[in-house]
């Protein structure tokens, strides 16, 4: 599996409760459509960081990195490249 | 404190007058110390009570001078010395010493306003047999519980719901409106109750059921004044006056033939009770618990106030097990589903107040509604601060100050604080506009619910609390708007119930609340809410009122909210039997309630210790509750409410005392 795709299967299972891929777009805003909240995005770290051995600084901790899979999928592929 | 149950008109009494005692023996926890019944061909009423004030002559029903009048009643009277000195002056005799008796002749001197006279926490089942007419009448804020039944042209009504369910021929049926509703508010609304086709008497309500025909009204309601309409006077004044006017609650609230306790957290609330105690001259003995979580224990501010008062105190520790343990009873005794673990430490507190061998307890709830208290009140402030101006960047950030004790704060970007405390900003004037975060929060458990069960529901939970609103709420302040709103959903049908009454009443203990005295309540509802909150600093009336009483720490330390351990509960060492069995995928698909598939998600998420959040705490206990309700009242209704209890077969022991209870929440998974 890729990141996305890693990512995407993280975040049916854990916040969507279901393995059902047509619950998720990967552009859809967790924020948006309420899927994930202040604490739901420590749940998203921590993943994060388990999952692809990266470390999420404090300011990186913005929507802009983090509110969907396409993004997430952009703001791992950034770190792991750096 | 006791509990009540009764059945009008009679049809046969002997079949009544067994099918009472049946009733009267699911109540026995409430009520120990006798059982009292009285059925004639019209009426039968039923007592279990736990005696507290006039030992030997106290003994329910009891009835006035001709036995025309008779009165069933949970709770206490305490103004009930004056009112017996104005009644005997108006020529009334009274043959006991008890606060029931007053009621009778409070009814036969000013008829179905006799309520307002009375300072007090009741559940009143009254009989005029003149007039063929019963009368159901509960407290102004909720602390007793009143449940009724319409069947077959026949009214009947109990203390607790489980005193109602011997005379169901089937099994009761969840109301999946009033589901959705807890799954709000944590709290059905109204009349409304989790079982179909029984009803709550709501807080200051009055039922009058006469020639077949029911009548409800509220007697009393929660009112605030008008930005205009405020309490004049100094600060200063306002203060002493709060004082001299919780100090009277406190000092009638320690009327007992038996010795008064205390509730001491270590919060601000419990230990201006105990100053006011100590104040009295009151022996003071106090009763806490504490956590094995850090965060959520507060042994440090318990010591505090206990040196500082030379208390006698009871530490009960408990353990995330414990909790997990205890939970099927506190599901049993509450009676509804519920969203957090919080009632099951109550439940242990209560317990060990028993083992001490006290029966009444002080306890500060009430003060965070009736006097600003709360972290939502805040929020809401902030929030509508915001709201003027939703496009700044600074406003949203004063967030932040307000949740420094919780370790969740670290890392959360601004933007997610942001985006959470921002819903709804466009509500900005509704009642329940501070209500916004915490009920999309506690709704993620309808995510779970099954697709047939969303399909089945009619009204939106919003909907119910837009249809119970006072007109006038619209010109109250937007502060006071969230104190009612509190106050009639989260208060009364939560925290004075599941997470109080219940609690104590498990264990035979009567609490007593004196931020809840009629006459305290609507004090602060006149006054101007910035002195109830002045910008941030919750209930600063109330410290400026009792600052001098309290060791400067108590009065200056950051609020905690009350919290007990939810998911950690059930997955320390060992998970509970029966947590497994109620997410059985069978069991889930049975029960009906919940998506089999989605909650074992969710269990499995919880099991893996990845479960951080509110949102995914609540849902657990929430589906965890419901499934045990089930169980418990649907799935072995038989069991439960058709065996003829051991106390009904056996009668009273040689003690006096009725036998232990047949049944008592203890969950047995092949039982």
């Amino acid at each position: 599996m890729n990141v996305e795709e890693r990512v995407k299967s993280f975040i049916l299972e854990n916040f969507l409760f279901t393995d059902d891929p047509a619950a998720l777009g990967e552009e859809d805003s967790f924020l948006d459509k309420g899927i994930i909240d202040s604490t739901g995005v420590m749940e998203v770290i921590l993943f994060l960081e388990e999952e692809f051995g990266i470390k999420v600084m404090d300011d990186e901790i913005v929507p802009e990195n983090l509110d969907s899979v396409r993004n997430i999928g952009k703001f791992v592929a950034s770190k792991t490249a750096a | 404190m006791c509990g009540l149950a009764g059945i009008c008109p009679v049809n046969n009494p002997q079949a009544d007058a067994e099918l009472l005692r049946r009733m009267v023996a699911r109540l026995e926890h409430r009520g120990p110390d006798e059982a009292g019944h009285h059925v004639d061909a019209q009426v039968a009423l039923g007592h279990a009570r736990l005696s507290i004030i006039d030992m030997a002559g106290g003994r329910q029903p009891i009835a006035n001078e001709d036995g025309r009048i008779r009165v069933v009643f949970n709770g206490e009277i305490f103004n009930y010395v004056e009112l017996r000195q104005e009644l005997r002056a108006a020529g009334h005799r009274f043959a006991t010493d008890s606060d029931t008796e007053v009621i009778v002749h409070a009814y036969e001197q000013w008829g179905d306003a006799f309520p307002h006279r009375l300072n007090g926490q009741f559940a009143i089942a009254l009989w005029d047999e003149a007039r063929r007419r019963l009368l159901l009448v509960r407290d102004r804020p909720g602390i007793h519980p009143l449940f009724w039944t319409h069947r077959d042209g026949r009214l009947l009504f109990a203390s607790e719901v489980k005193a109602l369910l011997p005379a169901f021929d089937r099994a009761p049926a969840l109301d999946l409106t009033a589901l959705d509703q807890i799954f709000t508010f944590w709290a059905p609304l109204g009349e409304r109750t989790v079982f179909e086709d029984v009803q709550a008497l709501p807080p200051g309500g009055m039922l009058v059921f006469e020639n077949g025909r029911l009548r409800q009204r509220r007697w009393w309601e929660w009112t605030f004044a008008e930005p205009g309409d405020y309490l004049a006077g100094s600060e200063a004044d306002l203060a002493a006056e709060l004082r001299q006017r919780l100090t009277e609650a406190t000092r009638i609230r320690l009327r007992a033939d038996v010795p008064v306790g205390a509730y001491l957290s270590g919060g601000l609330d419990s230990s201006v009770l105990a100053a006011l105690m100590h104040e009295l001259g009151a022996d003071l003995r106090t009763f806490s618990i504490g956590f094995e979580e850090k965060g959520l224990d507060e042994g440090d501010y318990q010591r505090l106030m206990i040196e500082h008062l030379g208390a006698r105190h009871s530490f009960l520790h408990t353990d995330n097990a414990d909790v997990g343990e205890a939970f099927p009873r506190a599901v049993w005794h509450g009676e509804q589903p519920i969203l957090r673990t919080a009632p099951v430490p109550m439940l242990l507190l209560s317990g060990l107040v028993r083992e001490n061998g006290y029966k009444v307890v002080l306890t500060g709830e009430g003060a965070d509604e009736v006097l600003g208290g709360y972290d939502l009140f805040k929020e809401g402030k902030l929030r509508r601060f915001w709201a003027r101006r939703p496009d700044s960047a600074w406003r949203p950030r004063l967030l932040q100050r307000l949740y420094p004790y919780l370790d969740l704060t670290q890392r959360q970007g601004q933007a997610y604080l942001q985006a959470f405390f921002g819903q709804g900003l466009e509500q900005a004037t509704a009642p329940w506009f501070a209500h916004i975060p915490r009920m999309t929060t506690t709704a993620h458990a309808k995510h779970f619910l099954t697709g047939e069960v969303r399909a089945r529901l009619r009204e939106t939970a919003l909907d119910g609390l837009q249809a119970m609103l006072p007109p006038e709420i619209e010109r109250w302040d937007p502060f006071n708007r969230t104190q009612y709103v509190e106050a009639r959903t989260l208060m009364s049908g939560y925290l004075l119930s599941c997470q109080g009454d219940r609690m104590l009443m498990a264990n035979s203990v009567e609490g007593r609340f004196p931020f809840l005295d009629h006459e305290v309540i609507e004090f602060a509802g006149r006054l101007d809410p910035r002195l109830k909150m002045k910008v941030l600093n919750e209930k600063y009336l109330l410290k400026q009122a009792l600052c001098d009483a309290l060791p400067g720490p108590i009065v200056d330390r950051f609020k905690q909210p009350y919290r007990a351990p939810d998911i950690p509960a059930f997955f320390g060492q060992r998970t509970p039997d029966y947590v497994e069995a109620m997410f059985d995928e069978g069991t889930l698909r049975d029960y009906g309630y919940f998506e089999p598939a989605r909650a074992r998600r969710l269990l499995e998420k919880a099991r893996r210790g990845r479960a951080s959040g509110y949102k995914d705490n609540m849902a657990f206990v929430g589906i965890l509750s419901t499934q045990l309700w089930h169980h418990h009242f649907v799935a072995r209704f038989r069991d439960h409410f058709h065996a003829i209890p051991e106390t009904v077969r056996k009668g009273k022991n040689e003690r006096g005392r009725t036998r232990k209870e047949f049944h008592s929440g203890e969950f047995s998974v092949h039982g």
